[in-house]
């Protein structure tokens, strides 16, 4: 028993910093309730991805293998999970809570018939979960009753996997999947190009808001800034809704969850639900021309300024110390 | 087509959400409560089916009579009618998606449109779990629907871009932001909505497993951030980043 199934996600044919993340909190998960964390990479021919997680100090990895499980869809990998981890006889499964996460868990939790905590940031000592509600304004301890539980983690509450001394065994395993369970056709992946880092991953994040008044400005604004610090864009839900740049910047209860080293929010007012996405951040600026802002309540810096001034100038700011 | 629509009355999106002293909840004293704003985009949805197909739009929540308020709401918005299984009792995802799984049976619909997340518990949940029982397939995030015959294309709202699943009806779908923008109760909306069928269903009459397994034992405030100082220009905040944080 405490065994953990940890779900090893891979985009593209490798594993992204949050597949790492979900490593690191099944070792702990599994530390703090007696088993060994075990990684599933499920895919066509997944042997391969298998041996590179295998580094990262998990006691074994299955590679969950079938057609059906060479594109990414809920109905298939949730059945060909379910049938290894009652083979297995795992009492958790374990996921990031990215966009597949957040898919696939509660799936498979119905088709265990287990309980399932969602984007939990702590795993407590006692058998008890921490998760934040209400765009985090509140966080709640909970408890997962059952012989199976699914969990998945907030990519920013726990730090990624590092590379073992050595590397787990890779086991590989047919996966069931039963025709039924096989309904779904995955047509396209239509990637948005970037040169720029993950949202999710980027040690700089500078964010947009509805003060950027057009999609526009967010290019010959604020995109120079973002490039010139080396970071990546994010938006506010105001940014999105009225149709300034696409859903996937945006950073929010409700969009992507962020904690970068450095966070800067550029004429964003900051709505509750936009702090429940960056307020872990280590440092965090506000640039907006409202005193009043509510952003400025959780900013480490404030500079009240008119963005479109002080933000080309920032941009010049940095090219010159970088040269310095 | 034939749609069914669970929606989830929740705190007003710009309500300040305060933790009770003793950790037993939130504070509902001047809380506006409000469909949950995906479900809304859900509803909305809907509608726009229906325009263009016909069919039938029915409306679903699970809680106490007051929940009566947000079911009229939709109704005013085009719903041709609701359903209200009463509880009082705190219920779990699993418990919820069982619920609604015995009244789709009940029902026949083709298609089940909800929101992604409430934004109260932020679980993420019932959609999936909904689907899995009913055996169908699942789009989650959705950011365009359109439909061919029986088959539906989905396009989704995923990390680092679009994509794009399709299946057969019956299916459930469940919503993301720029699916579209919903429309205001209209004054005879709202006339008509007093008129229409809203039935009422205890929750211990289904014959479901409700007994939680997932409980919340106590609610906490989140660790407060401070507020750090101004600077007074572009100039002193690159140079504070770059000296004193040294994050640049």
């Amino acid at each position: 028993m405490g065994d953990v199934l940890i779900f090893a996600e891979h985009q593209g044919g490798h594993f992204p910093k949050t597949t790492l993340t979900a490593v690191n909190a099944g070792l702990e998960l599994a530390k703090k309730r007696g088993g060994n964390a075990i990684a599933v990479v499920a895919g066509d021919a997944p042997e391969a991805l298998a041996g590179e997680i295998a580094k990262y100090g998990v006691s074994k990895v299955i590679a969950l293998a079938h057609a059906n499980l060479k594109n990414y869809v809920a109905d298939a990998h949730a059945a060909a999970l379910a049938a290894l981890v009652k083979k297995a006889g795992a009492e958790f499964v374990l996921a990031t809570a990215t966009a597949v996460g957040k898919d696939l868990a509660p799936r498979l939790a119905a088709r265990l018939g287990a309980p399932m905590a969602s984007e939990i940031t702590a795993i407590n000592d006692d058998g008890t979960y921490i998760r934040p509600m209400y765009a985090g304004n509140a966080m709640a301890t909970i408890e997962l009753d059952g012989p199976v539980k699914v969990i998945t983690v907030r990519g920013t509450a726990f730090d990624a996997a590092k590379p073992a001394d050595s590397a787990a065994s890779v086991e590989k395993a047919d996966a069931e999947i039963d025709p039924s369970a096989a309904k779904t056709e995955f047509v396209s992946f239509n990637q948005t190009k970037s040169d720029r880092p993950q949202l999710t991953e980027a040690r700089i994040v500078v964010s947009g808001g509805r003060g950027l008044k057009s999609g526009d400005n967010f290019k010959t604004v604020l995109e120079p800034l973002v490039d010139e610090m080396g970071a990546a864009m994010g938006a506010s839900r105001a940014a999105v809704d009225a149709g300034f740049v696409p859903n996937d910047l945006q950073v929010g209860q409700t969009g992507k969850v962020v904690a970068p080293e450095l966070y800067v929010a550029v004429g964003i007012s900051g709505a509750i639900q936009h702090l429940a996405g960056m307020k872990d951040s280590k440092i965090i600026v506000a640039i907006n021309k409202d005193e009043e802002a509510p952003i400025f309540n959780v900013a480490d810096y404030g500079l009240v300024a008119d963005l479109f001034k002080a933000v080309p100038e920032m941009a010049e700011e940095m090219k010159k110390l970088k040269h310095s | 087509m034939k749609i069914l629509v669970p929606i989830k009355r929740v705190p007003d999106p710009a309500t300040t959400i305060r933790v009770l002293p003793d950790g037993s909840g939130i504070a509902t004293d001047n809380v506006k409560w409000v469909i949950n704003p995906f479900d809304e985009i859900a509803i909305e949805e809907a509608l726009r089916i229906k325009e263009k197909q016909g069919g039938e739009v029915v409306l679903i929540t699970i809680g106490q009579s007051t929940w009566q308020e947000q079911l009229r709401t939709g109704l005013a918005m085009g719903a041709d009618r609701a359903i209200l299984i009463k509880n009082d009792a705190a219920l779990d995802s699993l418990a919820l998606a069982r619920i609604l799984a015995k009244v789709i049976g009940d029902e026949n619909p083709e298609l089940v449109l909800l929101g992604k997340q409430a934004i109260d518990d932020d679980s993420n949940q019932v959609g999936q779990m909904l689907a899995e029982m009913l055996g169908w397939p699942q789009a989650t995030f959705a950011s365009k629907v359109e439909f061919a015959d029986k088959k539906v294309t989905v396009t989704r709202e995923v990390d680092g871009g679009l994509e794009t699943i399709a299946f057969n009806l019956p299916a459930v779908v469940t919503t993301d932001l720029r699916l579209n923008e919903p429309r205001y109760a209209s004054l005879p909306g709202i006339m008509k909505a007093r008129k229409k069928e809203l039935k009422e269903i205890p929750a211990d009459s289904l014959g479901v497993d409700l007994a939680p397994k997932l409980k919340i034992k106590t609610l906490a405030a989140p660790p407060k951030r401070q507020a750090g100082r101004k600077v007074g220009s572009v100039q002193e905040l690159v140079q504070v980043l770059h000296t004193e944080a040294k994050v640049i």
